[in-house]
């Protein structure tokens, strides 16, 4: 029987990670991923997962580990946020490049500087080039399900791209929700064994991996990466569905919330989604007619999904979690101005919730204020949560 | 290993590899890169092996009971002169490559 | 290997695009033929990297990785790990790194592996330099010695390998040299049997970035021994050996004038230098008498 268990975003995390039975664990402790390393390291030390654990000294190592164990044919767990993602970056390039099918949980937080300890999605869209695969939970059941979907994903021989599941920190990392865990016996039956595939490191069948490659290789071998994106979106489509089938929950690449005759909608990613499906509800009772899309997978990018379900849609507000500084519009609107084909819809970019700002129903309120009222031929992103003051909150008193 | 590749053989059926890996064991003709080559003087070589001990590329090899008591690989030996260096009878020379063959 | 090219004597093709005279070369052939097949290296790019090979084709008949230059011993560990988690005891992990990858850029991940006690065997072969990218000064450039960012000379001492793993209370670690093949030989073997991460450190000549003519890298590397100029022992337990005891070194000098990087050096340096290995040695010595 699967069981309800009351667990934070990370215990969830660690609960897929145990149950796909992970061998080799390299995870260094930051802020507000902690947790997730301290409590692998307990259930290593309890028994309750056979693994050994890497103490290592830094993220750049945890996840060099986490590729030179997973090479020999184990999955290998590793876990980061915010700083400690940006210490990987180097090698999160040898992981997708090598076709390594890491699934790492991370728990958004904002890059330095300034230092913050909070949500921001800065950390994984500085990474939305590194040739991994992102999906972005919007509550604690979904960080259990797309870590468990994640292996069955990464791993597929179409695909073999390590992925990232995103978590927003504090938000939901530390938010104590109620998750239905399914039995150890249907998880196994769902994602299987770690079976080697590809490149591999035994001695009984060497080869050497990752050596230099030519001018006259090296765009062949990106165009490989290209190709496991490519199917990373129908196997995802795949696993969707099949996860439904087998466990009851619903869960798409894209989602929907009341579009069918909205006039605006807004686009988010993470925790916010919750918040803005509530803000839809408020403003559906009022008469108005709004939705929201969610995105769960940010790499690959869905454009033929986004295109479909935003189509007839005349206000469009992307609500962006980083700032996207220096360019139009932050990452996410990027992607959905380009996905939209034949469109003469608004589409505006909207910034908030940096450094652990909360989108509260009242920022969400203003989005929907902004973009449907809001009629300046501006083209300048919204920062829809900006303070009045910015410019001053520093002070000092000098001589004139 | 030997197995291994046999085995391989047999099957015959290809199989492709994603990413950058090689498979291939090879060698680069690096003996086109000498300007000299060692020359031996059979009659005073006490094979003692010091010259294959230390020979970077591994292509000498000692013969005991042949007149050409020290052979080389040409086609790999670059003629960095260490064998005419460290010899203790003093027994080999490094000539220039295009000089006598 | 799956498709073999060549056929060759050892582990490593005899064809492969090291300078002439590399003592890289002969270390790595005499590192493998002790470790044996079953074995798996990492090596970080730089000259060792060559080995690794170009497109499909390697130098090695053993499986291997390429990795990035500061983390070599983070995949070592990563790999022994995994290894040992599907119940193989018997593969050798081998981290070949040089002098700038791990004394530079790569000593955080060596640490960190020593101190979780990792059974990798890790060696650094020492060209004092970052050769392979044209002979840019590291930290274990010698004092006096020319390099492309050194060009008056290094002004600062090198790192000292060993003491520093030895700090960190290593169950093996030596340095080695090709002055004695067999020594050297016999470190690998012994670091392959230590039951925990070991460490050596090879002095590697390089007559392309140390300016010599390549037949000399032999009798370079015995005067090195010979002058101090690279001390031999190993740290086994907590114990120090000094494994070349001479009454007296030979002029460092004897050493320095055969290498082009040299050739500036002034006479006062020579001297300090020099003091400074007796110095070394003379609290090595000590240091061998503990028990």
């Amino acid at each position: 029987m699967a069981a309800y268990m009351m667990l934070d975003g990370n215990s969830a995390a660690v609960q897929a990670i145990k149950m796909a039975k992970v061998k080799v664990i390299s995870a260094y402790p930051i802020t507000p991923q902690s947790s997730i390393s301290e409590e692998l390291s307990r259930l290593v030390r309890d028994g309750s997962l056979d693994a050994k654990y890497l103490r290592v000294e830094s993220e750049h190592t945890a996840i060099s580990a986490a590729i030179g164990a997973q090479l020999t044919g184990v999955r290998a767990a590793t876990a980061t946020s915010s700083v400690g993602l940006a210490l990987m970056h180097e090698v999160l390039n040898v992981a997708s490049g090598c076709r390594v099918p890491i699934v790492m949980p991370v728990v958004n937080r904002a890059l330095a500087s300034p230092w913050s300890l909070w949500c921001d999605h800065q950390d994984t869209m500085a990474e939305r080039d590194s040739g991994w695969l992102q999906l972005y939970c919007e509550n604690v059941q979904e960080v259990f399900d797309f870590v468990t979907m994640g292996y069955k994903i990464a791993e597929h021989e179409d695909v073999l791209t390590p992925i990232m599941i995103c978590l927003d920190g504090f938000f939901l990392s530390h938010s104590m929700q109620k998750v239905l865990i399914p039995k150890q016996n249907e998880v196994d039956e769902f994602i299987g064994d770690y079976v080697k595939k590809n490149t591999y490191l035994d001695p009984l069948n060497p080869m050497v991996i990752n050596n230099l490659t030519s001018p006259e290789e090296f765009t062949e071998m990106r165009y490989q990466q290209k190709d496991g994106f490519d199917n990373a979106a129908k196997v995802m489509d795949k696993v969707f569905l099949e996860f439904e089938k087998k466990f009851g929950r619903v869960h798409r690449a894209v989602e929907g919330y009341k579009l069918e005759d909205a006039e605006a909608v807004i686009v988010t990613l993470g925790s916010m989604s919750g918040t803005a499906k509530q803000v839809v509800n408020m403003l559906r009772n009022q008469g108005k007619k709004v939705g929201a899309l969610k995105i769960v997978s940010f790499r690959p990018f869905r454009s033929d999904l986004v295109n479909e379900m935003l189509k007839g849609i005349k206000r469009i507000a992307v609500f962006d979690r980083t700032a996207g500084l220096g360019s139009q519009g932050a990452p996410l609107w990027h992607e959905v101005c380009n996905a939209l084909e034949e469109s003469n819809a608004v589409v505006k970019s909207y910034i908030g919730g940096l450094g652990g700002r909360d989108i509260s129903l009242e920022t969400v309120l203003n989005v929907f204020d902004d973009i449907m009222n809001n009629d300046s031929k501006n083209k300048s992103p919204v920062w829809i949560d900006l303070k009045d003051n910015a410019m001053d909150i520093r002070q000092v008193k000098k001589d004139a | 290993m030997q197995k291994q590749q046999e085995k391989h053989m047999e099957k015959r059926k290809k199989y492709r590899i994603l990413g950058p890996v090689a498979l291939g064991f090879e060698s680069v003709k690096t003996g086109s890169w000498r300007l000299e080559r060692p020359k031996v003087e059979y009659s005073q070589c006490v094979k003692c092996g010091i010259c294959e001990k230390y020979c970077p590329v591994n292509v000498i090899s000692i013969h005991k009971d042949e007149e050409e008591c020290i052979q080389f690989i040409w086609d790999y030996c670059k003629g960095c002169g260490i064998c005419e260096n460290v010899c203790p009878k003093k027994c080999i020379n490094m000539v220039d490559e295009r000089g006598e063959k | 290997m799956h498709n073999t090219k060549t056929e060759c004597k050892g582990l490593v093709s005899n064809g492969v695009s090291a300078c002439a005279g590399c003592g890289l070369e002969l270390i790595i052939r005499n590192v493998l033929d002790v470790l044996g097949e079953d074995t798996l290296i990492v090596i970080p790019p730089g000259c060792a990297a060559l080995f690794c090979g170009y497109g499909d084709g390697t130098a090695f008949k053993i499986g291997g990785f390429q990795g990035n230059l500061e983390n070599t011993a983070a995949y070592g560990a990563g790999i022994k790990a995994g290894l040992e988690m599907q119940g193989n005891d018997h593969t050798t992990v081998l981290c070949f790194a040089g002098d700038g990858a791990t004394l530079d850029i790569g000593l955080q991940s060596l640490s960190g592996m020593i101190e979780r006690g990792d059974k990798v065997v890790y060696i650094c072969y020492d060209n004092e330099a970052y050769m392979n990218t044209g002979i840019q000064g590291s930290s274990s450039t010698p004092q006096g010695a020319a390099t492309t960012t050194t060009p008056g000379g290094k002004a600062t001492q090198r790192k000292d390998l060993i003491q520093i793993v030895m700090a960190h209370r290593i169950p093996y670690a030596a340095t080695a040299s090709l002055a004695n093949l067999t020594d050297l030989r016999n470190k690998v073997k012994k670091a392959k049997e230590t039951d925990g991460p070991a460490v050596l450190h090879i002095h590697t000549p390089c007559p392309t970035g140390w300016s010599y003519h390549p037949s000399k890298s032999i009798e370079i590397s015995k005067l090195a021994v010979d002058t101090g100029a690279w001390l031999l022992y190993e740290y086994e337990n907590g114990v120090v050996k000094v494994n070349y005891k001479p009454k007296h070194f030979k002029p460092l000098i004897e050493y320095l004038k055969l290498q082009g990087r040299f050739k500036n050096i002034s006479e006062e340096k020579v001297s300090s230098i020099q003091q400074d290995i007796n110095k070394r040695f003379d609290e090595l010595k000590v240091r061998g008498e503990l028990l």
